[in-house]
């Protein structure tokens, strides 16, 4: 561990995710007008990138990951004349979001983008990054649920985004699992091979209370780039509250560029009231953390679990145990289910004639 | 008994496993297998398997269509060369089933709408994609008890069963496939997800099909429905299989399929793979069985 003065006069780019990933804990059901709201905040508060999408991103209006109140057209528009400084990023998961769906967003303001694999699936982005470059944009290659795949294998990844033209590659962290030393590890493999000017970066879950501590340690391991959100508004127990990570970060001598009393006041003032439920380490996403199950799991589990009659701990754990991984969500009711029957609560349907 | 002679054009999974399936049709014969690598495995294997090679692309095919009596090729190349590849095939009156994303065809799931193109005597078919054939005829099983204003399916791919051709064009697979839930599936709207799973062992292939419908759903007729079709896919489909549902929430009628393959080429959690090739083959059976009674003729189609 190195200590907390080797790292003064580190600049660091904060990466805002209320937005996007706390539409996960909103049900997706944030309004245009709180979007400008909040984002006109952060903006304010000189958070440099904010991210405006629905939950599950570019393409993410469905069944499977519900329905937001506008489309991600419409919040784009709304947000990005308004920003003073920050720019506007947008996720793109390859399989859901594709690049009409980009070339649409950057349209309507958007000049940055995550690309999302799962970690191991780096090559069905080749097309969206390429595409996302050759707009112009900022293009982050983003490889979920990190934790599944070795320090060395996620580098690999990781080299081939950069291939296809990210500048930035991404160790995202999407069951809130890893501990400080498995960030240390992967953002030091990553910088082993990476190009110099490719920049790494983290996206944290809270799960196990650890969002601060291991945005902290991909820094002292090369990472240049932190997500989180205001108030940790996000999937599961939330994002790496922002705030919080501002003021460590102040403490080290770490340089973010942003107003920390402004960004206590946005979380405070504006995003906690705007909670459904307290985003919390609660019992079910701890569970998430120690399970390393997909964040976003936790909302639609509660539904099955109320629907089926089967608890959503036990769905949680199988749905780990099965290796899930994100977007999956349909087999969610799917285990939900398949338990219930197992459980004799629920039958077979059978042909009436 | 006499059967049709068939060229599978492109050496990768797809073609490879349609080499097992087409050999054992009593209607179709695999004669040439067509690649562009002429150090591939794949091609290597074709001859192993008995079947004449070339390495030169559809081009290399040209010269031998007539004297070897080729009537129906395969093609599993990609998107890109499969207008061309259609094109020159089709003049020398040979029928294209299309398992590209192409779609320059009508766009074909046997149960749902085989009959209708064979009776048109269509010169190019288009097979969708696998999450088409495998979630398309459920929507139709519900949009023909009521209609449906959106369809929406969600495909679980193993990642061992996924090639690079698919991988480097996710976006083509989406579109074709959203397009076919509404053009066969019969509902108004329609949008797919496709997911790649690496876990190990691999997971057979999932698919989640929700149907909306315009008015509160029909239970009891839904469910025969859903249960009668899945027993038409399953004659060609044995690992065709209904784990949870149809359950309905409100006006959403949910089904939760897996399909296992039969493991000819690759293992049987590859039912994607599987239930390709076996549409495509199945598809071929039937036009094949129309030229064999006399009832179809192919037509070279006219050069351009």
């Amino acid at each position: 561990m190195s200590s907390p003065s080797s790292l003064k006069g580190r600049k660091v780019m904060l990466h805002d995710m209320c937005l996007r990933d706390g539409m996960h804990a909103k049900r997706e059901q944030i309004s245009v007008e709180q979007m400008v709201k909040v984002a006109t905040a952060l903006d304010d508060a000189g958070v440099p990138m904010i991210q405006v999408t629905h939950g599950g991103g570019l393409g993410g209006n469905s069944l499977q990951h519900g329905f937001a109140l506008a489309s991600n057209e419409d919040y784009l528009k709304a947000v990005a004349p308004k920003m003073k400084q920050a720019k506007i990023s947008v996720l793109l998961i390859p399989g859901m979001g594709t690049m009409r769906d980009l070339q649409s967003a950057y349209d309507c303001g958007a000049r940055s983008v995550h690309v999302a694999t799962h970690c191991t699936e780096a090559d069905t982005s080749p097309q969206h990054i390429a595409f996302a470059r050759k707009l112009g944009m900022d293009a982050t290659g983003f490889l979920m649920m990190a934790h599944l795949n070795d320090p060395q294998g996620l580098a690999q990844q990781g080299k081939l985004m950069e291939s296809y033209g990210a500048q930035t590659i991404y160790i995202t962290d999407s069951a809130g699992y890893m501990l400080p030393a498995d960030v240390t590890d992967r953002v030091a493999a990553l910088r082993a091979v990476l190009k110099p000017e490719t920049e790494i970066g983290f996206h944290g879950h809270h799960n196990l209370g650890m969002g601060v501590a291991n945005s902290i340690a991909a820094i002292e391991a090369g990472a240049r780039r932190i997500d989180g959100s205001a108030a940790g508004l996000g999937a599961g127990a939330g994002n790496t509250p922002l705030e919080v990570f501002a003021a460590v970060c102040e403490r080290m001598g770490i340089e973010t560029g942003v107003d920390l009393f402004k960004l206590m006041d946005v979380a405070e003032d504006i995003i906690v009231p705007m909670m459904d439920h307290l985003v919390r380490v609660d019992r079910e996403s701890l569970t998430l953390g120690y399970a390393g199950v997909y964040s976003t799991f936790v909302l639609p589990a509660k539904r099955a679990a109320a629907r089926f009659g089967v608890p959503a701990r036990d769905i949680l754990v199988e749905l780990g145990r099965k290796k899930m991984i994100g977007g999956q969500e349909d087999m969610i009711e799917d285990t939900a289910m398949t338990m219930a029957k197992e459980r004799g609560l629920l039958k077979d349907v059978a042909r009436t004639t | 008994m006499k059967k049709i002679k068939c060229a599978l054009i492109g050496s990768g999974n797809i073609g490879t496993d349609l080499i097992y399936k087409v050999k054992r049709s009593p209607v179709l014969e695999p004669v040439w297998m067509v690649g562009i690598d002429a150090a591939s495995e794949g091609l290597a294997r074709a001859r192993d398997m008995g079947l004449k090679t070339t390495a030169d692309g559809v081009d290399g095919l040209l010269p031998h269509v007539l004297d070897d009596g080729i009537q129906i090729a395969f093609d599993a190349t990609s998107a890109y060369v499969h207008a061309e590849n259609s094109r020159k095939l089709n003049e020398l009156g040979v029928m294209m089933i299309d398992l590209t994303p192409a779609a320059i065809g009508p766009l074909c799931v046997p149960p749902v709408n085989l009959r209708e193109h064979a009776d048109k005597a269509e010169m190019n078919v288009n097979m969708i994609s696998c999450a088409g054939q495998a979630t398309i005829p459920i929507v139709n099983a519900v949009a023909r008890v009521q209609s449906v204003d959106y369809a929406e399916i969600v495909a679980t791919l193993a990642s061992k069963s996924i090639g690079p051709g698919t991988r480097m064009n996710l976006d083509e697979f989406t579109y074709t496939t959203s397009n076919a839930i509404v053009q066969v599936g019969g509902a108004r709207r329609g949008k797919a997800i496709a997911i790649i799973n690496p876990a190990e062992p691999p997971l057979i292939m999932r698919n989640t099909i929700n149907c909306m419908t315009d008015d509160a759903p029909d239970q009891a007729r839904i469910i025969d429905s859903v249960l009668a079709m899945i027993a038409e896919v399953q004659k060609y489909v044995p690992g065709y299989r209904l784990v949870n549902g149809p359950v309905f929430d409100g006006k959403r009628v949910s089904v939760f399929m897996e399909v296992a393959g039969l493991g000819d080429y690759l293992p049987k959690y590859a039912g994607n793979l599987d239930i390709m090739t076996a549409a495509a083959c199945r598809t071929a059976e039937m036009f094949a069985e129309e030229i064999l009674a006399g009832t179809l003729q192919l037509k070279a189609t006219e050069a351009a």
